[in-house]
């Protein structure tokens, strides 16, 4: 796993919260992206309920992932591709490594890849001595800045233009701009350098295909199809789940991928690598690696309540309309994976517990299911692992997150199953609120816990009367009642 | 489509309770105005829904057999709250899964829950109450009110017949105010930062008046109004319908 920091969600959020810079690249990225996808999605020849059948597709995919697998690995072997299933991230890092060995390696390119950064695949190879340049302009940018994505497809959003041109002065000397096409052209120079000189190329895989024995990648700078051609080793590392059985399921998922990443009909470069070149091929590869990773894959698909999470093609659709993730940005998730997304699939990974945080802490609004273009159902896959942190869960080594929100809950089950109780407790607090600080009839000011409140907000007072002992009493005419 | 004479149990959120009477009352009027008889349950408390979506399935699943228990005998059953309805409707089946026996009795209550909006438009077949207003109004859509119930249209048609009232929509009506439960203590600042975003596309789209249907939003919206010394009034548009 790569570099965890999401102890520190709440103090990260604030900080998201007070960088204007990062609050006007969110909102544009949701009105761009968020926007269009939806659109996208209305506009689709089979009409939105497309998003149904994936859902359907995927459902049975990873019912029967064991086959499907077994089928991907089949065809590429048969392709002369060699194929490593990595019980975990030090398995599959390890086998990179060896393979990088093997060939002395000394600089690798990456086409962008999510399950790259949950291995901390850069960290490894530089440790190995092994130079390695991300080639996505955005990725590019993240890593010559020493930091993390802070989005699945558009990791540098939170960086403004002026901050790249500063960079780019510093890290490529080039003179500073900041004026896009100049500094995408500075990358590129620089970027076809490394692509020229790389002994190896790393790349994720949007979606495999069983049935012909592909891995497929999505781009729009064409980078992941030089990083995958280029070198003379390719190795490519998949989440155990990313695979469609037959041609047919996996145009409807990249489809809809494509329309849930970007608002795009197709990305411009679409590749299907099914193994190294062949003996009279110019290009490509002489050797073809596909890493298949599992790394807690396999204890989601064994628990039939979280099982929808593996549908998941990690395309980032539910980052761009998420509320919560559109005010407080990536970085504040403490991983790559971040959003709706990251909120689910981070627990179950690499601990409820430890990512409680960021699955407590959504407001359950649905807009990431409505924008998933596999449908998948976040809100409930949220309330379950909630479920799971109030009373602790040993399958899961899961331990109850808060023994006195236990107690409050428990004290209110029992306020809640007697009316006259319920009364005392709506007198007390109106009672109490005599002595808190108004402004014009508003509570400026409640004690905890309820206080987070009244730091941004102010909140009406209790009602004199309650409805129920308005109607009890008869206090308005109910003749018919 | 169920038979619009049929007796309506008043299934009263909690927030409404005990915080916004003047809400239930307007939806008194209301049907009082549709010439239909009314009952109240005066033992009535919280379906559950706050435990429920903070994880607590087994409180929850207390006061959800309780509000079975109450509820069960009526014809019909309708809520101010797209969000309690919600509760009933979807989660009381997950809540009894497990318990063939609550299960059906979970889903025979389920199927007879309505949210005061749809049951007026979609079960009454009623979208000009003849109220009357003056001033511009925008609405809020509440998020397990459109995205759990799928309602949007039926506020829009009842707020669209009022006489003197001019509509706006504001941008991004759909998008989440923040609220969220225990959420907006929990994550107090986040979500602050999404009302006030809220508050901002209100204040931008010129109306006088924000309407909703859950009191949790507008108390929400209301409290961040107030603090910033904005003056806009909210209304749960039981209100609205009523005036």
């Amino acid at each position: 796993m790569s570099e965890i920091t999401t102890a520190d969600y709440i103090a990260e959020a604030k900080r998201a919260l007070n960088n204007p810079v990062l609050q006007s690249a969110l909102t544009d990225l949701q009105n761009r992206f968020g926007r269009g996808t939806a659109l996208a999605y209305r506009n689709l020849p089979e009409g939105p309920d497309l998003r149904l059948k994936a859902h359907d597709i995927r459902r049975k995919t990873i019912a029967n992932l064991d086959i499907v697998l077994e089928t991907l690995v089949a065809n590429i072997r048969k392709n002369g591709g060699q194929v490593f299933f990595a019980h975990d991230a030090d398995a599959a890092l390890e086998y990179c490594l060896a393979t990088a060995r093997r060939h002395q390696v000394k600089l690798a390119v990456k086409g962008k890849s999510m399950v790259s950064e949950e291995i901390g695949l850069n960290t490894a190879l530089i440790g190995a001595g092994i130079e390695v340049a991300e080639t996505d302009l955005g990725e590019y940018i993240i890593q010559l800045a020493g930091e993390r994505p802070s989005h699945i497809i558009a990791p540098a959003i939170h960086k403004s233009r002026k901050d790249i041109g500063s960079l780019f002065a510093d890290k490529i000397k080039i003179p500073y701009t900041d004026d896009p096409p100049s500094l995408t052209r500075a990358a590129r120079k620089a970027l076809r350098e490394k692509f020229l000189a790389a002994d190896m190329g790393f790349s994720g895989c949007n979606i495999a295909c069983a049935e012909t024995g592909h891995i497929v990648t999505v781009s729009n700078e064409g980078n992941i199809r030089m990083s995958t051609t280029m070198p003379k080793v390719h190795v490519a590392i998949m989440g155990m789940e990313r695979v469609a059985a037959r041609l047919e399921d996996h145009d409807i998922l990249l489809r809809l991928l494509c329309r849930g990443a970007a608002a795009q009909n197709m990305g411009t470069y679409v590749s299907y690598i099914g193994g190294p070149r062949y003996l009279q091929q110019v290009d490509g590869p002489d050797e073809f690696h596909l890493v298949i990773l599992d790394n807690g894959r396999s204890r989601i698909l064994a628990d039939e309540e979280f099982r929808e999470m593996l549908y998941c093609i990690r395309c980032a659709a539910c980052l761009n309309v998420c509320p919560v993730y559109g005010k407080i940005g990536g970085h504040s998730y403490g991983h790559p994976y971040s959003g709706p997304v990251g909120a689910v699939v981070m627990p179950l990974l690499a601990g409820i517990n430890r990512f409680k945080d960021l699955c407590q802490g959504e407001t359950l609004c649905g807009a990431c299911q409505d924008a998933c273009p596999v449908n998948i159902d976040i809100p409930r896959l949220l309330l379950a692992l909630r479920a799971k942190l109030a009373d602790g869960d040993a399958g899961w080594q899961v331990s109850r997150a808060s023994i006195p929100e236990k107690g409050i809950y428990t004290l209110w089950s029992w306020i809640v199953q007697n009316r006259r109780l319920y009364d005392f407790f709506l007198r007390l607090a109106g009672l109490g609120q005599i002595f808190l600080p108004k402004n014009k009839g508003m509570i400026r000011r409640l004690p905890p816990p309820m206080s987070g409140w009244t730091r941004g907000r102010d909140i009406q007072p209790v009602a004199g009367k309650s409805f129920v002992d308005r109607w009890r009493s008869g206090d308005f005419e109910k003749k018919k009642g | 489509m169920s038979d619009p004479n049929k007796t309506v149990t008043l299934f009263i959120q909690c927030l409404v309770d005990g915080i916004y009477p003047e809400v239930g009352e307007a939806m008194v009027r209301i049907f009082r105005k549709l010439g239909i008889n009314l009952i109240c349950p005066t033992k009535q408390t919280c379906c559950g829904q706050p435990a429920f979506n903070a994880g607590y399935r087994r409180e929850a699943g207390v006061a959800a057999k309780r509000f079975i228990d109450i509820f069960e005998a009526a014809d019909v059953i309708v809520c101010p709250s797209g969000s309690c309805v919600t509760m009933v409707r979807h989660h009381y089946p997950q809540l009894f899964e497990d318990d063939d026996s609550w299960l059906q009795r979970a889903r025979q209550v389920a199927a007879k829950t309505y949210e005061l909006t749809e049951y007026i438009v979609d079960v009454l077949g009623v979208e000009d109450l003849g109220a009357h207003y003056d001033g511009t109004i925008t609405y809020h859509d509440s998020c397990h009110l459109l995205r759990n119930l799928r309602v949007k249209a039926q506020p829009r048609k009842l707020l669209s017949k009022i006489s003197g009232a001019e509509f706006i929509e504001m941008n991004d009506a759909d998008r989440c105010c923040g609220f969220g439960g225990s959420f907006s203590v929990k994550y107090a600042d986040i979500s602050a930062a999404m009302a006030a975003d809220k508050v901002d596309n209100i204040i931008a789209c010129g109306a006088d008046t924000v309407v909703g249907c859950d009191m949790g939003c507008l108390m929400n919206i209301q409290g961040m109004l107030s603090r910033k010394g904005v003056d806009i009034k909210i209304m749960h548009i039981a209100q609205i319908l009523a005036a």
